[in-house]
């Protein structure tokens, strides 16, 4: 073990203890607990800055450290990283947490250094591409699409959206685990019978020659259908 | 596969090869039984040699359209269990010598057959025969299942009324899942001027929905009854307006392609049904 293991200094805000960002996790730890142990009575009551450089660290580490340190009568209550993990492990504990990256700025407000990813996230989904004929169903944990009709007597019942391309004539379960911010949405918005999360509700009487694009959503607690726009 | 047309007598020994035809609707009460009498006749008629098979189990009515209940010694469970050769239950009509009748069994129900036995029994006759027809028991489940084991075609019966296609729309689910598609579709029991005043289905409105091609529009037709009761299909003998769509049905199956028959005589009619056909398939 080297002296640059675990350095500790006072300054103005308190003492300082930097890690070295590399040496093995556990290693670090003994040598911490052996050097203040060595000095007890010096330390108590003191505020402690964390310096570990680019090591990152989850939040169980960290609070490993900060009991290491309580027992010992020291309050950890800042952390100086240039590791984003251990900026949010500091966070989730409720520490200061600044960013020392000596290229960008150090008042913790930048944290640029991620570039932004061109991908854009989704959620999965089936697709159907036929008519769904009466008795037939589909389940799904994700989103349903369906090119092709839905014909009464047939049955969507899923965890997300579904969107018909086609005519909707049969029974359709959106947000089935709850999710009152799915949709419906078809062609042919003609439904037996169409649920969103928990809400109900059936087609009106009057039948309707022209078919047109809707969507169906939850709005002030009910179902509404729109035109889509 | 082409049947053997206008070469057929009761001598000719020549090996065909059949197609296996079942009618079948998933609604009772269409109209299978009677179509499938009336397709039977009109395909004889048409010189070709054909078997019928009632794969209603345990309600047999196959036997009495054809008029011929008083005939039945053995029957297709009979066939199925080794009490009688095929041969032996396949009754000859009498005026149409090239027209044969398998009976059902009436005194069992449809777990006394399974869909292998009805794919070996079709096999046997499939070398003799030009056409064998399957009349197919109301419901999916286990006489459904016979029933459209052999099929190399499979005709949906229905009525354009809601109940009907609706049950119609889930036999073509049950068919497409297990391959048995396309199915082609029989429009029967229409009434063209109920249509006419938007109180009944058109059969736009049927298509629509089913969105299978049709092989036939049957008019409703009072003599249906009578024809039944007296066991002599329509078809025999008739030229009423159903008994002209039955013998167009059997020529279409025989590749035929036949303009359909107006059912009324409004001019847009014919535009309209025009793209519904299956046209020469």
């Amino acid at each position: 073990m080297h002296e640059s293991t675990v350095a500790i200094k006072g300054h103005n805000e308190g003492l300082l203890i930097a890690l070295s960002p590399t040496e093995e996790w556990l290693s670090i730890m003994a040598e911490l607990a052996t050097r203040l142990d060595g000095q007890s009575s010096f330390y108590n009551g003191a505020r402690i800055t964390l310096d570990v450089g680019a090591r990152p660290l989850r939040k169980d580490e960290l609070t490993t450290v900060k009991a290491l340190l309580e027992r010992r009568g020291m309050t950890l209550w800042s952390v100086m990283t240039e590791s984003s993990t251990t900026i949010d492990s500091a966070s989730a504990l409720d520490l200061r947490a600044t960013y020392t990256d000596p290229q960008y700025s150090t008042d913790g407000s930048d944290d640029g250094i991620v570039p932004i990813s061109p991908e854009e996230d989704g959620t999965l989904g089936v697709m159907i591409r036929r008519t769904l004929r009466s008795g037939r169903t589909v389940h799904s944990q994700g989103h349903v699409v369906v090119y092709g009709d839905v014909n009464p007597g047939a049955e969507i019942i899923a965890a997300g959206d579904v969107i018909i391309w086609g005519r909707l004539r049969g029974n359709v379960h959106a947000g089935a685990n709850g999710d009152t911010s799915a949709i419906v949405c078809a062609l042919d918005m003609i439904p037996t019978q169409l649920r969103i999360a928990g809400y109900i509700t059936i087609s009106p009487a009057e039948k309707r020659h022209k078919p047109k694009p809707e969507i169906a959503l939850i709005r002030d607690g009910q179902i509404v259908v729109e035109t889509w726009q | 596969m082409r049947p053997n047309v206008g070469a057929s007598t009761s001598n000719n020994r020549a090996p065909r090869r059949a197609k296996v035809v079942t009618v079948t609707s998933g609604k009772g009460g269409v109209g299978k039984t009677t179509t499938t009498a009336n397709i039977g006749v009109a395909l004889a008629k048409l010189n070709q040699r054909v078997t019928l098979i009632d794969a209603d189990i345990g309600l047999r009515n196959l036997d009495i359209v054809m008029g011929l209940e008083n005939r039945i010694v053995y029957d297709l469970v009979d066939v199925v269990e080794g009490r009688c050769k095929l041969r032996q239950a396949m009754i000859k009509h009498k005026q149409l010598p090239e027209l044969y009748l398998i009976p059902a069994a009436q005194t069992r129900d449809k777990t006394a057959v399974s869909p292998a036995d009805m794919i070996q029994l079709t096999d046997q006759l499939r070398q003799e025969m030009d056409f064998i027809l399957i009349d197919c028991p109301a419901g999916i489940e286990r006489g459904f299942r016979n029933a459209i084991a052999p099929a190399d075609e499979v005709l949906i019966v229905t009525n354009p009324e809601v109940s009907a296609v609706r049950d119609a729309d889930r036999i073509i689910g049950l068919l497409e899942a297990e391959n048995k598609g396309p199915a082609k579709l029989i429009l029967n029991r229409v009434k063209s001027e109920m249509v006419r005043k938007g109180e009944m289905m058109s059969a736009e409105d049927v298509t629509d929905i089913l969105a299978i091609k049709l092989i036939g529009i049957v008019p409703e037709d009072d003599s249906v009854v009578s024809s039944s009761n007296a066991g002599t299909p329509l078809s025999l003998a008739d030229n009423s307006r159903a008994a002209v769509a039955f013998r167009n049905i059997a020529r279409r199956l025989m590749g035929e392609n036949v303009p359909f028959m107006p059912l009324d005589d409004s001019p847009n009619f014919l535009k309209r049904i025009s793209r519904l056909f299956a046209g020469g398939q």
